[in-house]
């Protein structure tokens, strides 16, 4: 037994309103730069939907993601090491910027300057690509809330994996939202893929990140990434990807998506695994034993075998302890109520998932039920197989047993809780019926729907230093010129070369940019940034909201 | 003059290599890297890349072959400079040529298609021109002063000279004798081989010969240190180092 630590999310579906905070707080924070201006690190599908890049899922075309040799030993779908070194030179298994879709602006300045005439002047929109005009064809979220019709939706890859027949059915029944973000997973293909050993993952807190300095642009990480969450940027031609916000959990904030989530469905804890089982349940044969395998490499923290070889192994006890108060071990280990994302891909994602009880609920509704009766509800999740069977194909590869067990433990708390709150008796059947007691029941409730900021997110420093040596305070703000007065944030090598702007410099440009520019793609809209990285969720960060006047700042 | 261009070139261009090298190593590593531009087209560069790439990998073989090792040599295991001589025609011009195709197309795609000709820079279009000229230069030796003009025994020449220059006793005599068509062919090959280091080009240093041996999952550790007390280097920079 290894006994290692990981940072964790668990995401409660059913909460989540659809409505991209999370996504756009993570690109100011993280990719408002030039070359990433396609980047999602957080990006918010709606299903059943294509997801972003345009059918991802479909490993298939895309080839991500692991599978097993003929001996039953992993292999990177996309071929060994001898085949990756054979095609160094060219990779037709990369999505290209069609399949994510072509960033665009609009030129706002016409709509000003343009002369007075009869009509109405329109700003067209530019290509962030090529600087050229352009047609808005795709977005990163063009199929939102079924956008599109079933013609999209229909070609969403779990779909096509259920039946025609059923399809039509049941698209007008159901339709939830999927936020996604890098699974900083323990099998990463991503990081199996990459030449130059440049991914790695850290061994305190299991985040995976990107050498920016070992990254040699060979973009071979994007086709082992089966959920496509690493990105190449096209400028820097170095790959980047979510980085579980480190510089804030390292001193105990949670990521920008999570503290920022409206519908506050996020929660991050740690969660202990043993290393050395990792491979071999990757290496379990049927896909849909893969969860079951995932759930055999976590450690019980309160075991004291655990404990004393996490000891062993160098966990810190500050770690423990979170181990132990862990929301999303309580979610994945103890309610069982999250599941992983695909685990058909194999590389053991980390970033779980409550699935919703809302397309049954909905469905139900349809049929002129009480969607929130217990007794209907879990009638309906065994009748109304659609969205079960659909849920199972995100995330059981296909077993519907262990989602609708889920489903029917969410349902009978709703049920339980329901009681509890009209004043009549708690009913103990209920819970048990589901394997509960109705303890765990008012546990779960408190959860899953009453949790405060620190019970949703337990996140341990990393301990060694003080927290107030934080990047921002090691730097002025006035740090834009090196000693020899060169422009810090461009190099003699092309754009981003040489040493990089420091955090704080990039904002108070980005603002003076921002007010001052009025081109369309300029290489300077690289420093264009709202530095979100350092706030902790108090009062405003400079340049988020626009001046209101004179004297407001 | 022949001093100046057989004797000193040859040491600026080495010492521009080894120290560009270094100094990028040292400075730029985040620059360090292919640029592909494959995001944006990866139809012709499916074609074009891996012919270029491959091509030119056998046309560098070749110039170790003919220049690093010396003609007793291959005579003292019984090939006659007549055998030599032929493959390495027929070897030079097919890897020589499928290196100009892809490079062409290459170029082609470049021009034409308009996001990658947006990302090209400066230093990129000098870069082709050398790279472009040397390829050229060095199809039309082997072709004209070897094949058509009848054969030309380098062995005699250009290569005693290039070793020579790493014995550290240069001869320019050597070379005030070969063909026009070769000096040239050599010139360009010295400037491309100094600035080397400051081009796209550099990503061939970059070449990942560990990743046949390393395991697929790497773990590296943040040292120990505290949250984020590096200095205010690059926001991405690795955890592990400095
Ligand atoms: S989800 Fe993240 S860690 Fe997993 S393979 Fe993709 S990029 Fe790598
Ligand atoms: S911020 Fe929260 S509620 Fe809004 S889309 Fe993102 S995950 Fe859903």
């Amino acid at each position: 037994m290894r006994v290692m630590a990981q940072l964790s999310m668990v995401m409660n579906l059913d909460k989540c309103i659809g409505c991209h905070t999370c996504s756009v707080t993570c690109k100011q924070a993280w990719t408002n730069r030039a070359g990433t201006e396609y980047v999602w690190f957080n990006n918010v599908e709606t299903r059943p939907g294509q997801g972003y890049p345009r059918r991802y899922e479909d490993q298939d075309t895309w080839q991500g993601g692991w599978t097993l040799d003929r001996k039953g030993r992993l292999k990177p779908r996309s071929g060994g090491r001898a085949r990756r070194m054979l095609g160094i030179f060219s990779n037709p298994l990369l999505p290209t910027i069609a399949d994510y879709y072509e960033p665009w602006t609009y030129d706002y300045e016409t709509l000003t300057t343009a002369p007075l005439q009869d009509d109405v002047p329109v700003a067209r929109p530019y290509s962030l690509i090529s600087g050229e005009p352009t047609k808005v064809e795709w977005s990163a979220n063009w199929d939102d809330d079924l956008g599109g019709g079933p013609d999209i939706a229909g070609r969403d890859p779990v779909v096509q994996k259920i039946s025609d027949a059923i399809r039509l059915d049941y698209e007008r029944a159901f339709m939830f939202y999927l936020p996604r973000i890098c699974e900083h997973c323990l099998n990463p293909a991503c990081m199996a893929a990459c030449p130059s050993g440049a991914i790695y993952k850290r061994a305190e807190d299991g985040i995976v990140l990107v050498d920016q300095d070992g990254c040699r642009g060979w973009r071979m990480c994007v086709t082992g990434c089966p959920y496509k969450k690493i990105y190449f940027n096209h400028r820097t031609g170095k790959a980047e990807k979510c980085t579980f916000c480190y510089p804030r959990v390292e001193v105990g904030l949670p990521t920008v998506c999570s503290e920022t989530c409206v519908g506050r469905l996020r929660y991050i804890g740690v969660l202990l695994y043993d290393a050395d089982k990792v491979t071999a349940a990757a290496e379990t044969e049927d896909d849909k034993a893969l969860y079951e395998a995932q759930l055999g490499v976590f450690l019980d923290p309160e075991d004291p075998e655990v404990i004393a070889a996490a000891r062993r192994d160098g966990v810190p006890e500050t770690w423990l302890e979170a181990a132990r108060r862990s929301p999303v071990h309580a979610l994945i280990n103890r309610y069982r109520v999250a599941l992983p994302l695909h685990p058909e891909f194999r590389t053991m994602p980390m970033v779980w998932y409550i699935p919703p009880l809302s397309p049954v609920v909905d469905a139900l509704r349809d049929t002129g039920h009480d969607g929130e009766d217990a007794g209907n509800l879990f009638g309906a999740i065994e009748a109304l197989r659609i969205p079960v069977r659909y849920l199972a194909g995100l995330f059981t590869a296909g077993d519907p047993e262990p989602v609708a067990a889920v489903l029917r433990k969410l349902a009978a708390m709703r049920s339980y809780m329901r009681d509890t709150n009209l004043g009549d008796p708690a009913d103990e059947a209920k819970a048990a019926a589901v394997g509960m007691s109705g303890r765990d029941m008012q546990d779960m409730y408190r959860l899953l729907a009453l949790a405060k900021y620190d019970e949703r997110y337990v996140i341990p420093t990393q301990a060694a230093a003080e927290a107030a040596a934080l990047e921002e305070s090691a730097c002025p703000v006035d740090y834009d010129y090196d000693e020899h007065g060169r422009d810090r944030t461009s190099g003699p090598f092309g754009e981003a070369s040489g040493r990089p702007a420091p955090a704080s410099v990039e904002s108070f440009h980005a603002l003076k940019d921002r007010q001052t520019t009025g081109a369309l793609v300029s290489p300077g809209d690289r420093k264009g940034r709202v530095n979100l990285l350092n706030w902790d969720g108090k009062g405003r960060p400079g340049g988020l909201f626009p001046r209101r006047g004179k004297g407001d700042e | 003059m022949n001093l100046l261009l057989w004797v000193a070139l040859p040491y600026v261009a080495i010492a521009c290599l080894v120290g560009g090298t270094v100094w990028r190593y040292r400075y730029d590593r985040f620059g360090w890297t292919t640029r592909s531009s494959e995001l944006y087209e990866k139809r012709l560069l499916r074609i074009a890349s891996p012919l270029f790439h491959f091509g030119l990998i056998f046309v560098i073989l070749g110039h170790i072959a003919g220049l690093v090792v010396p003609e007793d040599w291959t005579e003292a295991v019984h090939v006659p400079e007549s055998a030599y001589h032929a493959v390495s025609l027929v070897a030079g011009s097919i890897a020589g040529a499928a290196a100009v195709a892809g490079l062409a197309l290459l170029v082609y795609r470049r021009r034409t298609s308009g996001p990658v000709f947006s990302a090209t820079t400066r230093n990129d279009k000098l870069m082709y021109v050398l790279l472009g000229g040397s390829l050229l230069l060095g199809l039309g030796v082997t072709v004209i002063e070897n094949g058509i003009r009848g054969p030309y025994d380098y062995r005699e020449t250009v290569g005693p000279w290039f070793r020579d220059v790493f014995l550290l006793r240069p001869d320019p005599d050597l070379m005030a004798r070969i063909p026009l068509l070769y000096k040239f062919h050599v010139l360009l090959g010295l400037v491309l081989t100094a600035l080397f280091p400051f081009t796209r080009l550099i990503h061939a240093f970059a070449a990942p010969w560990r990743y046949p041996f390393r395991p697929y999952i790497v773990y590296r550790s943040r040292g120990g240190r505290g949250p984020a007390t590096r200095d205010p280097a690059r926001g991405w920079e690795p955890v592990t180092r400095r």
